[in-house]
């Protein structure tokens, strides 16, 4: 109950952020202009269209939960509305999951905004509704709720600008980590194979909630991939919020 | 009376600049407050009174001591929900008018429906806020902002009120309504922990003070018991008389047309100045015998340390 109260307090003040309109707009922007892209395009237009689309909404998704979620609590020390609120009976843990909640509902209508936009152009080309581009878009939402996490997480610590940039750190190392496992392959046993292992090991693989490709291009994917894909991003989002967690419980409010 | 705050050693440093040098910030302060005073927490500038507060709040840890309310340790559940803090400047969700912000707070008490639209309605009643309802909070002033954020700290009807400079930054009649408010909360049985630099206002309201400088308790006790009622100097005021023949008995501090303030230090000597007036046919316009003030008793401590 005290965490959806805060949970609605995050949602209603997210939504008023006026970069996340912005955000909308450009997305809006490059999901139409895909349409153009498509016309200069040898090969299949719906295919470049979907391609086009589904990575928008993944790219200003997550810049929408790197640029809000990383002031968000930040936001509430420097103003000192969190004074008022700690002192009420209520956990820091509590408070903590309140703010990703209402992130997580903030970017959850906004997916839903952007994806109207994208099944609508999809609609025009096509004549029919292809429901399997829910199934990108519902690990597009995992993904982001995992960056909602992260961009939390440095917003415990840090400062937004600092924050931000770690968080997009986060974010494309996520997204190229499968390279360290071609890596993995190519270098000689030894160190650097091993500090290679531990990174890949380490490193978050965003490229697990990535089913673009293989939707587009109608492939076959395996239910055990799925069931993978959503554990991982579950995990990892849990191990991310425990260790954001222990870090507020014992930070000063100064 | 039993005790409602109990306050044992407590230390707190922070660290700070690029280097992280350590400075401590309170150095060993315990105090006690007992149940219905109101108690002064007063100190200048800097000496450890809001880092005090966050610490007995929970929203900074202390290295050492102890904390208790009402027995209970001070970041437990049952002490949290016995009491109600009201920051220094706050600053609140502005885009909530007056009555969302209330109702959002309320949500965390876990405050039934009807209950809460009750507490809601009166408490906006006695902040003497219920036209303002429905007005985002970007629009209220700063007085509107102050008692708003009592009405936030009185919400769950605590029995300890922690005020953290609640007067700063009021003009006069602010300044009266939140006394107001203090003075009814008196009234109605609480506890009222009230932190602040402004004298005047301590003076009329608390029952006890406690004196911090530099992170330690210098002077603490009943107002009657710190402040001596002896009598140390006299303000006469007086006209007509020949300004050279007071010089002997007190000191003149200005003049003002005829009008001439004098400050009379020997308390037979306040006859004589009244014995010269008459003879000289002048006027004695005010005679003021002047006790020891909170102030005194204050700048007199700050300036030993």
């Amino acid at each position: 109950m005290k965490i959806k109260a805060i949970a609605f307090n995050t949602f209603r003040e997210a939504i008023r952020d006026r970069i996340l309109y912005l955000l909308l707009f450009f997305a809006a922007v490059c999901i139409i202009f895909s349409r153009l892209l498509a016309l200069l395009t040898v090969g299949d237009k719906v295919k470049i269209i979907k391609d086009v689309g589904l990575s928008s909404l993944s790219l200003f998704g997550a810049l929408m939960a790197i640029l809000i979620g990383t002031g968000l609590v930040f936001k509430e020390i420097d103003k000192k509305t969190i004074y008022t609120i700690i002192s009420k009976p209520i956990h820091r843990y509590q408070f903590l999951l309140g703010k990703f909640f209402g992130l997580v509902l903030t970017l959850f209508i906004m997916l839903l905004l952007m994806s109207f936009i994208f099944l609508a152009l999809v609609f025009f080309h096509t004549f029919t509704i292809e429901w399997e581009m829910l199934i990108a878009i519902l690990f597009i939402f995992f993904e982001l709720c995992l960056i909602t996490s992260v961009a939390l997480l440095f917003s415990c610590f840090s400062t937004p600008i600092l924050s931000s940039i770690f968080s997009l750190a986060f974010y494309l190392i996520g997204h190229t980590a499968w390279g360290i496992e071609t890596l993995i392959k190519k270098i000689p046993p030894g160190a650097g194979k091993t500090l290679a292992r531990f990174l890949y090991h380490f490193l978050p693989d965003l490229e697990n909630f990535n089913f673009k490709t293989e939707i587009v291009q109608h492939l076959d994917i395996p239910s055990e991939v799925y069931l993978y894909s959503i554990l991982y991003g579950i995990f990892y989002t849990l191990f991310v919020l425990i260790i954001a967690v222990l870090i507020f419980r014992k930070r000063d409010f100064i | 009376m039993a005790t409602v705050l109990k306050i044992e050693n407590l230390h707190k440093s922070f660290k700070l600049g690029f280097l992280l040098k350590k400075k401590e910030i309170l150095r060993g302060i315990s105090l006690s407050v007992e149940q219905g005073e109101v108690f002064g927490y007063l100190g200048p500038n800097g000496a450890g009174k809001t880092t005090t507060i966050k610490c007995i709040l929970g929203l900074i840890f202390p290295e050492k001591g102890n904390i208790e309310i009402f027995g209970h340790p001070h970041l437990s559940s049952k002490a949290k929900e016995k009491t109600g803090f009201l920051p220094e400047n706050p600053y609140f969700y502005d885009h909530l008018t007056a009555s969302e912000f209330l109702d959002y707070y309320s949500q965390l008490f876990l405050m039934k429906k009807e209950a809460k639209e009750e507490k809601i309605k009166s408490l906006l009643r006695l902040v003497d806020l219920e036209d303002s309802a429905d007005l985002q909070l970007r629009k209220f002033s700063r007085g509107m902002l102050q008692r708003i954020g009592m009405a936030q700290a009185l919400l769950n009807d605590p029995s300890l009120v922690f005020l953290d400079e609640p007067l700063g930054g009021l003009d006069p009649l602010g300044r009266k309504e939140i006394r107001d408010i203090i003075t009814r909360l008196k009234d109605e049985g609480k506890t009222v922990f009230l932190s602040s630099h402004i004298l005047q206002d301590i003076e009329m309201i608390c029952n006890r003070v406690a004196i911090i400088v530099n992170g330690e308790i210098i002077n603490q006790g009943a107002l009657h018991d710190l402040i001596s009622e002896k009598i140390l100097f006299t303000e006469v005021i007086l006209s007509g008389v020949n300004e050279k023949e007071l010089k002997e008995l007190g000191e003149c501090l200005s003049g003002h047309g005829d009008r001439i303030l004098l400050k009379v230090f020997k308390e037979e000597n306040v006859e004589k100045v009244l014995q010269l007036a008459q003879s000289s046919k002048g006027k004695v316009h005010s005679l003021i015998p002047r006790t020891e003030t909170l102030e005194d008793l204050f700048v007199g401590i700050v300036k030993q340390r």
